[in-house]
C-alpha cells in the first residue's frame, strides 16, 4: 500500500479513516529534524493543537528518549516530561494531542510494543528514518476495540482545498 | 478534597473535566473515588484484579508515589493528584 512521505502527503491515498490530523510545516519540520537528528536512536516528543473539525497540530515539545536499554528500538517518555507538557497545555490552552516517535530503518507502522502501551484520544505519529532521512510518516489512533486505526495526514497547503 | 488532574486521554470518560475534586484518605481511595463517579474511566486505571494498571504512574505533586507509600501513600484536602499515562513504545 503507498504510504504519506514526509515531504508530500497525498490524501488521495487516504480512504477508510476516521479523523483528520494537519502538522503545520513549521512543527513538521521540526519534527523531521528532531527524529534524523536522534537516529539511529528513536527520537519522541509530544504535539499540541486544537482539536475541532480536525485536529492541528501546531506546536512540538521536543522530548528526551528516556529508555533505559536499546534506544535504536525503543522510546519512553518521562511521567515528570509527560507532567511538564500537559501542565504546558493547559496553561497555554492548547490541547495534549499526541505523541511523535522514529521508527529507524523501520517502517512507520505500529508495533505490538506501540500497541500495548497505546493511550485512547491520542494521536500517535511515526516517522519512518531510513539511513537517517525521515522518509515515511503517518498517524494512528486507537479505536475503541483498542486497535490502532490510520488517520489522515493532510499537508497545510491543501487544507484550503478540501475546505472550500 | 484532594484534587485529582486527568490526564488528557482520560478526560473524554470523565465528561472533559480535567480535574475533578475525589475524596479519600489514601491516593488509592481518592482515585477508586473517581472510578465510581466516572464508571467509563475505571478500565483505564484499574486492571481486573482492582489494582492500579502498570502503564499509570500517580504523581503527588512532584513526587511518584513510588518513592513515598504507593497507593496507600496519605493524602490531604490541599493535596493535588496527577494521573499519569506511561508514554512509550518502539519498532518490533
Amino acid at each position: 500500500m503507498p504510504r504519506n512521505t514526509v515531504k508530500s502527503l497525498n490524501p488521495a491515498l487516504r480512504i477508510e479513516i476516521m479523523s483528520e490530523v494537519v502538522i503545520n510545516k513549521t512543527a513538521l519540520n521540526r519534527m523531521t529534524e528532531h527524529l534524523e537528528s536522534t537516529y539511529p536512536n528513536e527520537g519522541c516528543g509530544f504535539m499540541l493543537g486544537t482539536d475541532n473539525k480536525r485536529r492541528e497540530i501546531n506546536e512540538l515539545i521536543v522530548v528526551e528518549n528516556g529508555k533505559q536499554g536499546d534506544q535504536r528500538r525503543r522510546f519512553a517518555i518521562s511521567p515528570l516530561d509527560y507532567l511538564k507538557a500537559e501542565r504546558y497545555a493547559d496553561e497555554k490552552g492548547l490541547a495534549l494531542l499526541g505523541v511523535y516517535h522514529s521508527h529507524p530503518d523501520h517502517p512507520a507502522i505500529p508495533s505490538i510494543h506501540d500497541l500495548k502501551q497505546a493511550v485512547p484520544f491520542f494521536s500517535y505519529v511515526i516517522v519512518s528514518v531510513v539511513k537517517g532521512n525521515a522518509e515515511v510518516i503517518t498517524s494512528w489512533q486507537l479505536d475503541d476495540t483498542g486497535k490502532f486505526e490510520e488517520e489522515k495526514l493532510i499537508d497545510e497547503k491543501e487544507v484550503a482545498f478540501i475546505d472550500v | 478534597m484532594a484534587k485529582v488532574i486527568i490526564p488528557t486521554p482520560l478526560r473524554k470518560f470523565t465528561e472533559n473535566q480535567s480535574s475533578i475534586e475525589a475524596s479519600g484518605n489514601t491516593v488509592f481511595e481518592a482515585i477508586s473515588d473517581i472510578a465510581g463517579k466516572f464508571p467509563d474511566v475505571k478500565q483505564h486505571l484499574f486492571d481486573s484484579d482492582g489494582k492500579l494498571r502498570n502503564f499509570i504512574r500517580i504523581y503527588v505533586g512532584d513526587e511518584d508515589i513510588k518513592a513515598l507509600n504507593n497507593e496507600n501513600t496519605s493524602i490531604e484536602n490541599e493535596s493535588v493528584l496527577s494521573i499519569v499515562p506511561a508514554i512509550a513504545g518502539g519498532v518490533e
